[in-house]
């Protein structure tokens, strides 16, 4: 039996106090009306000149052509100019209001971005376990009681992000700017997605999708923990046939969660592969994260019979992913952008625009790095190459997800400050610490597997 | 130099590969090996060297990058840069999603082919090539293990390798 030792236990609780502190922090700093973003951009302005001058040569362009359009009608032209300075400074008000919303989105986007983040972790190991059972793997099942530990959090993280879903519904913040009515009802893209769309039916959706996911879990973990004292294969041909339907319903659900979760943050942008992408960014984490974890837990003595073939696979399995990742990640930039339907292709030139290091940074983590050091046979063996792979693939896949929720809900306010790194902290932390104190609950080897020798003499 | 050489055979691959492990602890040297098919661990117990292909493929891989790159940045750039559908042809960056699916098959395209092609070579196969089968039941059958005698003596050699289980024995004159 593994034990929790306290060093890791006092780590994790540490990151989960320090990043408390800064989300609070980060939530104390969001401005709350008008006056403080007028407030904030003064003060910007003394740093930022260039791009105010910009903005104001815009306004003077637009001045200037409005001017052009009217200059017949002279008579007009008062009321008009009139007008016009009416609607500026009403512009100049929307565009505060604007980047109030922003700037107060940014610590909730924050948590969201890190739990989501950590929850999809755990969700990408709970299919990868599934996909073990279902194809009958004969190296992994001395991995299985790691894998089973790290979808542990699917509990605690699935609770965590449904109240995140449910706040957002009670308009606690601006998230998911379609459930803001008096968007909706200018909006009449939103308006014909209401049927999908609104509070309720999303609240349901994302009921069905966890309490499914936390089932199946629990039902699967269960079998493998009776299969261990049990004298027949009973549970594990048990576990073979709920893996199976584990894998159809994950596969329906995990896409429409994403369509949910993730693409209902643009609601006027939509993608196909959308749910495959999410697919595979989760799935590369998750086996990531089993590497990780099972190379500290062997580094420290608790999986004597793991050997570096076993490290090697899920190297291979993190290399192979990865570029799968890719692939699904070029396939939809560059339809869109070969194309370049106006309605679609927004969504890729608000991220170039405004997060062009992060846009394309991640592309380099996610791809080009795992390319090059994992192609050796020789280095997936070596345990310290994995882990750097492991943690620039995690630190590429925090981005990504960073990627895919940011633009949309604080546009190009985004910073990696407090509030982003606090609640990185604090779910790690949370992390950490459910996924170790699950480890503690069953032995280390999973014992009746009938796969298990195979396993233990695996070799590549 | 008329060199003599015993080609004991064997109809077992666990036997063969004990046998190798013998021969080579008892310092006798093995010229060749023939298998029906492949036997797993064999290279290893023989002390052979890994192979370098991948790494050969690998460079022969950044080869076709290099050529992709450069054939498109030539055609769609520098040399006619016409207006094709409003795609950007100012620079090669700007116009890089379009060309990424024809650089990745050529990458393919040129690490594939060039590493079948060097193994070819480095296997020295080809259409007529005279086949260098010792003995035709090593296609189907048995599995046999060159012995080079040397200046060892011939009978101790036989025993030696009879006791290895090897199910026949032959004296070979190489001219």
């Amino acid at each position: 039996m593994y034990t929790l030792s306290s060093k890791l236990k006092l780590t994790a609780i540490i990151f989960m106090i320090v990043g408390a502190i800064g989300l609070v922090i980060g939530f104390i700093q969001a401005p709350s009306n008008l006056d403080d973003v007028r407030e904030m951009m003064a003060a910007e302005e003394h740093h930022g000149e260039t791009s105010h001058a910009e903005e104001e040569a815009d306004a003077n362009f637009a001045e200037a052509e409005h001017g052009v359009l009217l200059d017949d009608e002279p008579s007009r032209n008062a009321d008009e100019d009139e007008a016009h300075a009416a609607e500026a400074g009403a512009h100049d008000d929307e565009h505060l209001e604007h980047t109030l919303h922003q700037l107060q989105n940014k610590p909730w986007a924050a948590i969201y971005v890190a739990a989501f983040f950590f929850f999809m972790i755990s969700l990408g190991v709970l299919a990868f376990y599934a996909v073990q059972y279902a194809s009958q793997s004969g190296w992994s099942p001395v991995l299985f009681r790691v894998m089973e530990a790290i979808s542990a959090y699917i509990v605690p993280g699935g609770i965590i992000m449904f109240v995140l879903l449910v706040l957002s519904g009670l308009h606690l913040n601006h998230l998911f700017v379609w459930m803001d009515p008096e968007v909706v009802a200018h909006d009449e893209i939103i308006q014909k997605k209401t049927a999908y769309l609104n509070v309720p039916f999303f609240l349901i959706r994302a009921a069905i999708f966890l309490a499914g996911w936390f089932i199946f879990r629990h039902f699967l973990v269960r079998n493998s923990r009776r299969l261990d004292e049990a004298t027949d294969n009973y549970y594990f041909k048990k576990n073979f046939k709920l893996a199976a339907g584990f894998l159809v319903f994950f596969l329906v659900s995990e896409s429409m969660m994403s369509w949910d979760w993730i693409m209902s943050l643009d609601p006027h942008w939509f993608s196909t592969l959308f749910g495959w992408y999410v697919f595979s960014s989760m799935f590369v984490s998750g086996i990531t994260v089993i590497a990780l974890v099972s190379i500290y837990l062997k580094s420290r003595g608790h999986l004597p019979f793991v050997n570096n073939s076993h490290i090697h696979d899920l190297a291979k399995f993190m290399f192979g992913i990865s570029i799968f990742w890719t692939y699904l990640w070029f396939s939809q930039f560059m339809l869109i952008w070969y194309s370049n339907i106006p309605e679609e292709v927004v969504y890729f030139i608000s991220r170039i625009e405004n997060y062009g290091l992060p846009f394309f940074g991640m592309v380099v983590l996610n791809f080009v790095f795992p390319l090059l050091v994992l192609m050796n046979s020789d280095y997936k063996r070596v345990n310290w190459f994995v882990v750097m792979t492991g943690i620039v693939i995690l630190v590429g896949h925090y981005l990504d997800v960073f990627n895919m929720v940011m633009p949309a809900t604080v546009g190009e306010s985004w910073f990696i400050g407090i509030p982003e790194i606090s609640a990185v902290l604090f779910f790690g932390g949370l992390f950490t610490f459910v996924v170790f104190n699950a480890l503690t609950k069953a032995p280390l080897l999973a014992k009746r597997n009938p796969f298990i020798k195979e396993s233990e003499h695996f070799h590549y | 130099m008329a060199s003599k050489v015993i080609h004991a055979l064997y109809n077992d691959d666990d036997l063969l590969l004990q046998a190798v492990k013998q021969v080579r602890e008892a310092r006798y040297h093995i010229g060749e090996i023939y298998t029906p098919m492949p036997v797993h661990g064999l290279d290893k117990a023989m002390g052979l060297e890994p192979t370098r292909l991948a790494i050969t493929s690998f460079l022969y891989g950044l080869v076709g990058l290099g050529v992709a790159v450069a054939m498109m940045n030539f055609i769609m750039i520098e040399d006619w840069p016409q207006d094709i559908g409003g795609k950007p042809s100012f620079s090669f960056l700007e116009n890089l999603p379009a060309f990424v699916p024809i650089i990745f098959e050529l990458t393919v395209f040129f690490a594939a082919h060039l590493m079948v092609i060097t193994f070819y070579m480095r296997s020295k196969l080809w259409p007529f090539k005279q086949a260098e089968n010792p003995d035709v039941r090593t296609t189907d059958d048995m599995f046999l293990m060159e012995v080079d005698v040397a200046n060892h003596n011939v009978e101790d050699l036989t025993d030696f390798l009879y006791n290895t289980g090897a199910a026949e024995i032959n004296l070979i004159d190489n001219k």
